[in-house]
């Protein structure tokens, strides 16, 4: 037999035992067994996709390349500073000389140039070449010969280059992300204006994202509304209409973007036939900013369709009718019953077309041509093309924090608990 | 245009259609008179709430005109009807406190702040919510966001109210009570009230006349007590109450009075109220009270021999089930009066009822 015995101030006991333990224990064999359900899921998404992330974001700040090869000449660095003499002694000059050497011979050399190239355009050709004159040099002084053989070594911006480069963490590639560096004085300023081109890439990527979004709630909307009200056979087939494009694949849809709106293609060929346009003033509505806001508010425009449906569905017909009949008219009921209703369903549905939107890649590297790629395009060229995973890193860590940014703005104003995806 | 200012609401040769192939509503000519609580009852889809629809302008009539205060309502938009509304799931809307709710038909008629502010607090007073203003409805039970709808349909004090079956959504007792506070307020008020329900019980309750509806007919319009009393049709008396009914073959009709054969032989006096000729089929209605067993001898003119098959102790009454004239669910109420002989199952009595409690309708399958 049990004794409960409720007491004001201590835990409840039975049998000696407080409940709260007595549960816990109960509790358990449940507890392990969801945890063991979904362990294959947890150890896919930790080594697929946890780790992975975590890794990329390191990498932004992570810079061990200079201070591995070339550790002396980082540590005789660390006393160097710009602005207290323009150039380091002839200690500094010494070592780099031999480290220098030393990775020729052992054919790190060209590791090192790469790395200093993402800072300084032709370090990469001052680094091997030097590499390869350094070898006539038998004996100091280095600092002189070394400015001899290359007028560049007797450059500030080269050393304080080097400086920043040998730092085992390193900020520079934020800074290079929006188009700051860290100058010959190691001080942060602008990147000179011939190489900004990130903060540009990260205002479009945001205007477009807008637009589209903003394409797909004005297209989207009556859509919606339409498969709300009407009687479910109809709205059934308009329900496939919008899903039959979601199952299609993206690529395909993209080139028939292509196959449509180039200028030898369909839109123009019948622009031309039925003579509002002639055949040499043909427009450009692909391979630009167009091309990409079309294609890509086509592609997205689902993804605010389904929610704005699920979230109109839940409005009964009877709220409208009662406002009618309380003496409101059909535009006065949308407008205060209808629409404040349906705005989770814009919040849940803007939300994921602009999320999708700021991290699209293939539909801008298809059909954007040069002026209508995203910082997803850049990305994407770091991380396979320039092979800079540092920057590539940092562009992505900072997209990332946007969305996260975005994603708090619109828990405090709608409440993700209120957002219904279908 | 109308014979008559009472006639507030009429229905004028309504027929209400679809689908173009079958009628909701046959042909409705209906009064409802100012000040009136008038209730349409009938089963589901027999076209009741499709003529409360018409009436508020969602629906429109496929024939006839509807008249509201004289004036032909058939072009009028909802909007512009000032008839207030009660669903049955309430309609509030939630993104709205009950204050916003209230105020809402005021606001969109323009009215000053103040007189919003006012009549919402008498509004709310009258449904006994003061101080619920700033509460949402989900905040709220199904019988106070009942009540806010029934504060909100009344506000801007219009001359109609209509209700759809607003309470069948709440549990009985509730129920119940909603129904004495619906019909105080149409007291209080002097509102004019078209009610839609297919509760009985509540349609007696609540109206000053009923309108039983079947199939999209008019059945019987007539006071409560009429309605259960003086059934018209068979349908009518199975629909109104409980209530025992026996084929027949006509004998003769002796002006209101007449001579029916039961199916199972038995000879019974009735009153001729629905009936064609002699040799024709009728349903005999008989209400279970009405009956008594083993009366004394000479006391009524029909008296059938019967045999108990159940008895369901109720407290007041003792329900008997009785096989008679070859009907095996035929009941009779006996009241538990002092004194009265407890009955035993499988006994042979006597059933006897007055010749005005027995009424030969229509034939009617019985169901």
């Amino acid at each position: 037999m049990a004794t409960v015995a409720p007491t004001m101030t201590g835990p409840i006991l039975v049998e000696g035992v407080p409940l709260k333990q007595r549960l816990a224990r109960a509790e358990r064999r449940k507890r392990v067994t969801a945890l063991l359900m979904v362990s294959p899921l947890l150890l896919f998404i930790v080594v697929s996709f946890v780790i992975p992330i975590g890794d990329m974001l390191f990498r932004s700040v992570d810079n061990p390349r200079l201070s591995i090869l070339m550790p002396e000449t980082t540590k005789a660095l660390e006393a160097w500073h710009p602005a207290q003499s323009e150039l380091p002694d002839e200690a500094v000059f010494a070592t780099a000389f031999k480290e220098i050497l030393a990775l020729r011979e052992s054919g790190d050399l060209g590791k090192v140039a790469s790395r200093l190239n993402y800072d300084m355009s032709g370090a990469r050709s001052l680094v091997t070449k030097s590499g390869r004159k350094f070898k006539r040099i038998k004996e100091g002084p280095y600092k002189a010969k070394m400015i001899k053989a290359d007028k560049r070594w007797g450059k500030q911006r080269t050393w304080s280059t080097i400086k920043v480069a040998s730092n085992p963490t390193t900020a520079a590639y934020y800074l290079a992300s929006i188009d700051m560096r860290y100058d010959e004085n190691l001080e942060i300023s602008n990147q000179p204006e011939s190489r900004q081109i990130y903060v540009t890439l990260f205002l479009r990527t945001l205007k477009i994202s807008g637009l589209v979004l903003l394409i797909c709630v004005l297209m989207g909307y009556p859509i919606a509304y339409l498969m709300a009200t009407l009687p479910t056979r109809t709205s059934n087939l308009l329900l496939i209409m919008v899903l039959l494009p979601f199952w299609t694949s993206l690529l395909v849809r993209t080139t028939s973007w292509i196959v449509l709106l180039q200028t030898e293609g369909v839109l123009n060929d019948i622009l031309v036939w039925v003579g509002i346009i002639g055949d040499e003033s043909r427009i450009q509505m692909i391979y630009n900013e167009t091309g990409t806001l079309i294609a890509m508010s086509q592609i997205l425009l689902p993804f605010m369709v389904l929610p704005l449906f699920s979230v109109m569905k839940t409005i009964p017909l009877s709220q409208l009718r009662a406002s009618q009949s309380l003496g409101a008219n059909p535009v006065l009921t949308f407008f205060k019953i209808f629409l404040p209703q349906s705005v989770p369903g814009i919040g849940a549905g803007g939300l994921l077309v602009f999320v999708l939107a700021v991290g699209y890649y293939i539909t801008p590297a298809l059909v954007g041509g040069p002026t209508g790629q995203l910082i997803s395009n850049m990305i994407a060229f770091h991380m396979k093309s320039s092979l800079n995973w540092g920057l590539a890193a940092a562009l992505g860590t900072l997209l990332l924090a946007g969305v996260l940014i975005l994603y708090w703005f619109y828990n405090r104003l709608v409440g993700i608990d209120r957002m219904r995806l279908g | 245009m109308s014979d008559s200012s009472d006639h507030y609401v009429q229905f004028k040769n309504v027929q209400k259609s679809y689908d173009g192939e079958t009628l909701v509503v046959k042909d409705l000519n209906l009064d409802v008179q100012r000040g009136e609580f008038m209730t349409m009852l009938g089963p589901s889809g027999s076209g009741k709430t499709t003529c409360l629809m018409m009436l508020s302008g969602f629906e429109t009539a496929t024939h006839g005109e509807i008249y509201l205060d004289g004036q032909p309502i058939n072009n009028v938009p909802p909007w512009h009807r000032n008839i207030g509304m009660v669903f049955q799931n309430y309609a509030l809307f939630p993104h709205m406190t009950v204050a916003e709710n209230l105020a809402f038909p005021l606001k969109v008629r323009k009215a000053p702040a103040t007189e919003i502010a006012e009549r919402v607090d008498r509004a709310l007073g009258m449904v006994r919510l003061q101080g619920f203003g700033n509460r949402r409805p989900g905040q709220l039970s199904g019988g106070q966001q009942q009540r806010v709808a029934v504060a909100r349909a009344l506000v801007f004090e219009p001359k109609l109210v209509l209700m759809d079956e607003p309470l069948g959504a709440l549990d009985k007792q509730l129920r119940e009570q909603m129904q004495y506070e619906i019909k105080h307020i149409h007291e209080n008020l002097g509102v004019t009230v078209v009610y839609v329900t297919h509760d009985q019980s509540e349609a007696l309750t609540m109206s000053n006349r009923v309108c039983v509806f079947d199939d999209g007919v008019v059945q019987q319009l007539a006071t409560p007590d009429e309605l259960y009393e003086r059934p018209r049709n068979a349908f009518v008396a199975q629909f109104i109450g409980e209530n025992n009914t026996l084929s027949a073959t006509l004998q003769s009709v002796d002006g209101d009075h007449c001579t029916v054969t039961v199916d199972s032989g038995e000879t019974i006096e009735a009153l001729a109220v629905n009936v064609d000729g002699a040799g024709s089929r009728s349903t005999i209605s008989l209400r279970p009270e009405r009956v008594t067993i083993n009366p004394s001898e000479g006391s009524y003119p029909n008296v059938v021999t019967g045999k108990v098959l159940e008895l369901i102790y109720l407290g007041d009454h003792i329900r008997t089930r009785v096989s008679v004239c070859g009907d095996e669910n035929f009941i009779v109420k006996v009241p538990n009066s002092a004194g009265h002989k407890p009955l035993n199952r499988g006994e042979e009595v006597h059933v006897g009822w007055n010749v005005e409690d027995c009424r030969a309708l229509d034939h009617r399958p019985a169901q």
